[in-house]
Formats: structure tokens, C-alpha cells, sequence
């Protein structure tokens, strides 16, 4: 799956927030979007997500448009900030959710959802949590669930918004690593959005480093950090 | 010491101004025997009373319900010209007295009002009948849903819809499964403020009800009937029906504050 990116743009009541973003992301790619705060990243990924539709540009999934295809369809895990878990479903019917709403001949067998919660909850090493609610799992936990449920509609694209800033220091250093094992495992591309340098470039295998609604560089760590082509990049990479 | 005399008040408050009336009620109703108590509460025209009452709760309380629903979720979830005018709309049949409320209805949907008389020429009567009592008991009733509703629903689940949402559930589905079982409570709580209120209302259903006899006579309306006739014991026996729905709908209040709570934490 590539996705192509092309001339992007959103304003906010006459504040452009994106301004002719276009990027390309290759198959099984891991990309980050990196940024202060304000930067457009956010709303990159939303547009990306179909929760935002943008004013101007494309998107094209292996050369189809995709602009106008509704979130819901475009089959697109992703992991939200909150997590936002449902929080009166337990965590087998949290990753079973995206099976469960198809309806029709796309609808999987009880027996089917079963053995792909199973699956999945193998895959994050929580088998015996599929009884427990949200509320009794801890940071770290909810957001492999968050991340199990995203997967579990074998999603084309995995969005990710800042997956790991509501967790301590040390969690979010293991969960890294684990986040980018499981997506290399599932071979699927992936895109990321986070404030945090050291984050984008420890899961990252490209960054695009974003201000101002714009895109000042893309590259791996080494290009940034060793030739960065505007100011902006230097100091940013610098502090 | 301080303690105790305000325990005390507290308790003698709640004596006087509580107990004492209730407790007065019933012993009212039960002065003249228990067998005068049940000849007056079988009398036709209570019974029909009572009828007219639980017919018109059953007929406002879905309606409530949907409304308040659909309000809460237009202004908790969408950004739209007017919401915060509707904001304050809700709030109206708090704020004005209810035989205010009554007589603006007369006046839109009476006989000589604006849709009342343009309905007048079909036969549709709207007021002095049961429409009427309807009408005017969902304005004295249309906040209490809402208000219960709106605050779980602005400060939970905006992100848990667009999580379902891209997992590809439909608004339905959306509503169903993850934003509904999230107000479950909150709306029957607000449901049954609402229905309490439509059994208790005076004011606004006194004036659009005609007080036809045995026709258009609500319990509270037939319990000042019976007590404008110096038939006391019927006013009180009634009384104490009238109380006994609003206790039924006091205890399911305790039940659910008491169900609620252990809900989030321990599922």
C-alpha cells in the first residue's frame, strides 16, 4: 500500500493550518510526523484518517482517490492520544469492535472474531485480559489494546497520534520498542505523530518534520540531524 | 456541641417541613378507617384521574426521552448558528411559573390562537383534552432529560465515536454501542425526574385541562376538586396516591444513585 500525499491544504475559520502538504509513504514504511505543537501534524493525520476533510489536494491509496471516501471505509487503524477505549466493553470486545459493526457477508463468524481477538491478544502478550475492563488495565496496557484493536480490522494503514505521551518516561521507552517489533511483524506502513524527537527517531524510519503547516524536511535521523536544510530544522533537531 | 445542634436543626427541619406533612397526608387520609380510605380512592372519578395521569406520563416520558436525546447530543457534539440560544431555550420551563406556561399555550393553541383556530375549521380541538394536558406537561418536563444527559455526554466518548467511526461502525451503530450505553444512566435519571414532575404538575395543566369532571381531571387537579368540596377524606386519600407514584419514582431514583457509581469503577 503507497499512500500519496498531494497538495493538502485546511484552514480553521480563515487559519490555514495546512498549507500544500504533499508527502509520499511507501509500503511497510514507518513514517513520523514531527513538530511543535501547532505545526499541522495533528490535522495531517486526521485528514489522513478521513475524521477531517481537507479544503484543497488529494489522497491517492495505490493511485485511487481516496479524498472522499468516508472514514469508516477506509479501513485505517487508528490509535488515538486517549486511547479512547470503550470503557463498558471489555478488552475482547474493544479489539473485536471493527468485525463485530460489518455487516453483511463481511460480517465474520462469532467463532472467526473469537479466534482473531485471540490472535491479537497474543500478539501484544495479553491473553488473559480479554475479561477485564478498561478501567482495570494500567497506561501501558490500554494502549496495547488500543493498538490490538486498530489491527484487528487488518487495517491498510496504521495511524498513530502521539500513542505514547500519556505514559511515564519508562513505559513509553519499552512500549517504543514493542510498537515498532509489532508493526514490522504485521508489515504494515504506518505513520506517526508525536512532539517528541526522540521518539521519531528511535520508531521512525523516516521523519517529516513539520511547522507552521508546512513540511521544512523529510528524511531519516542521520539526514536530519547531519544536513538539515533550513534553520529551523537545525535548531529544532539542536533543542 | 456545634455538631449536635446542627444535627439537630437538620433533623427538626426535616421534621416540620417533611415528615410532618406527609405523615399528615396519610393519617388524614385513614381518619375516617381504612374502608372509607379505599371507597374513595375506587371512586369513578379518582380512578379516572389516576388513568388520565399515568396515560399522560406514558405519553410524555418517550417523548422526553428522544427529545432530550436528541438536544443534548446536537449540542454537546455539534458546532452549529443557534446553540447556545437553544442552550438557554431548554431552560425556559424551569425559569417560568407553570400556570405562565399554561396560559401561553392557551393562547398559541387555543380556539382563538394562531394554531389552535388554524386548526379549528378540521375539528382538531387541541386544548381542554387530553393534547393539551400533553402539551403543556412536555414543556414543564422537556429540561430534565437534557440537563442529566449533556454534561456526560460533552465530558465523555467524543473520542470513543471517532475511534468506532474508523473502525467503520454507522452513525446507528456508533450511537448504539458506545455513545448510548455511556448516558444510559444519566437519561433514565433525568427520566424519572421528568415523569415525577409530570405526575405532580398543577399550574400549567389546570388552566389547558378545562377541569372537566371525570374527563380532563388529573390526580392534582382532582385532589383540589375534592378538597374544594369539603370532601376531605377523598383529598387525602387521593393525596396519598399522588405520593405514593412520587415515592416509587423517589426509591427507583435511589436505586439507580446507588447502581451508578460502582458502574465505573468496578464493572
Amino acid at each position: 500500500m503507497t499512500l500519496d500525499i498531494a497538495s493538502i491544504s485546511k484552514s480553521y475559520e480563515g487559519t490555514p493550518v495546512l498549507r500544500d502538504v504533499s508527502l509520499t509513504i511507501a509500503d511497510g514504511e514507518f513514517v513520523a510526523l514531527l513538530g511543535p505543537s501547532g505545526s499541522g501534524k495533528t490535522t495531517l493525520l486526521n485528514v489522513i484518517s478521513g475524521l477531517v476533510t481537507p479544503d484543497d489536494g488529494r489522497l491517492l491509496l495505490d493511485g485511487a482517490d481516496i479524498t472522499a471516501t468516508p472514514a469508516g471505509e477506509r479501513r485505517f487503524g487508528m490509535v488515538f492520544q486517549s486511547y479512547a477505549l470503550f470503557r463498558h466493553m471489555t478488552v475482547a470486545q474493544n479489539i473485536a469492535f471493527g468485525l463485530r459493526v460489518r455487516t453483511g457477508r463481511d460480517r465474520p463468524s462469532r467463532a472467526r472474531r473469537d479466534a482473531r481477538v485471540e490472535e491479537l491478544l497474543a500478539l501484544i502478550e495479553m491473553e488473559s485480559f480479554g475479561d477485564r475492563y478498561p478501567a482495570q488495565l494500567s497506561g501501558g496496557q490500554q494502549q496495547r489494546v488500543a493498538m490490538a484493536r486498530a489491527l484487528a480490522i487488518d487495517p491498510r494503514l496504521l495511524l498513530l497520534d502521539e500513542p505514547f505521551s500519556a505514559l511515564d518516561a519508562q513505559v513509553r521507552q519499552s512500549l517504543r520498542g514493542s510498537v515498532r517489533e509489532l508493526q514490522q511483524r504485521v508489515g504494515i506502513a504506518s505513520i506517526l505523530v508525536t512532539h517528541d524527537q526522540a521518539e521519531a527517531f528511535a520508531v521512525a524510519d523516516r521523519v517529516v518534520l513539520m511547522r507552521d503547516g508546512r513540511i521544512e524536511q523529510v528524511g531519516t535521523a542521520s539526514d536530519l540531524k547531519e544536513r538539515p536544510t533550513t534553520d529551523f530544522v537545525r535548531d529544532f533537531i539542536a533543542f | 456541641m456545634t455538631r449536635r445542634i446542627l444535627i439537630g436543626l437538620a433533623i427538626l427541619f426535616a421534621a416540620l417541613v417533611i415528615v410532618l406533612p406527609v405523615a399528615a397526608i396519610v393519617s388524614r387520609a385513614f381518619a375516617d378507617g381504612a374502608g372509607a380510605w379505599w371507597a374513595a380512592v375506587s371512586e369513578a372519578e379518582t380512578l379516572q384521574a389516576v388513568r388520565l395521569t399515568v396515560i399522560t406520563a406514558l405519553i410524555v416520558l418517550p417523548l422526553n426521552i428522544v427529545f432530550g436525546l436528541c438536544a443534548a447530543w446536537a449540542i454537546a457534539r455539534f458546532r452549529f448558528p443557534g446553540r447556545r440560544a437553544l442552550l438557554i431555550l431548554i431552560e425556559i420551563p424551569f425559569a417560568v411559573s407553570p400556570i405562565i406556561a399554561g396560559l401561553c399555550f392557551l393562547l398559541v393553541y387555543g380556539a382563538y390562537g394562531p394554531i389552535g383556530g388554524a386548526l379549528q375549521p378540521w375539528g382538531v380541538q387541541l386544548m381542554f383534552n387530553l393534547t393539551g394536558i400533553v402539551l403543556v406537561s412536555l414543556f414543564v418536563t422537556c429540561p430534565f432529560v437534557v440537563r442529566e444527559v449533556l454534561p456526560v455526554l460533552s465530558v465523555t466518548g467524543e473520542d470513543e465515536e471517532k475511534a468506532a467511526l474508523t473502525l467503520g461502525a454507522s452513525g446507528w451503530q456508533i450511537f448504539r454501542f458506545v455513545t448510548f450505553p455511556n448516558i444510559t444512566w444519566a437519561m433514565v435519571y433525568g427520566a424519572i425526574l421528568a415523569t415525577a414532575r409530570a405526575i405532580g404538575e398543577f399550574g400549567a395543566v389546570a388552566v389547558v385541562s378545562g377541569a372537566i369532571r371525570g374527563q380532563t381531571m388529573t390526580l392534582p387537579l382532582q385532589i383540589e376538586l375534592l378538597y374544594n368540596d369539603y370532601n376531605t377524606t377523598g383529598a387525602f386519600a387521593a393525596a396519598t396516591l399522588l405520593t405514593a407514584l412520587a415515592l416509587v419514582t423517589l426509591v427507583l431514583r435511589g436505586l439507580i444513585a446507588a447502581i451508578h457509581p460502582a458502574r465505573g469503577a468496578t464493572p
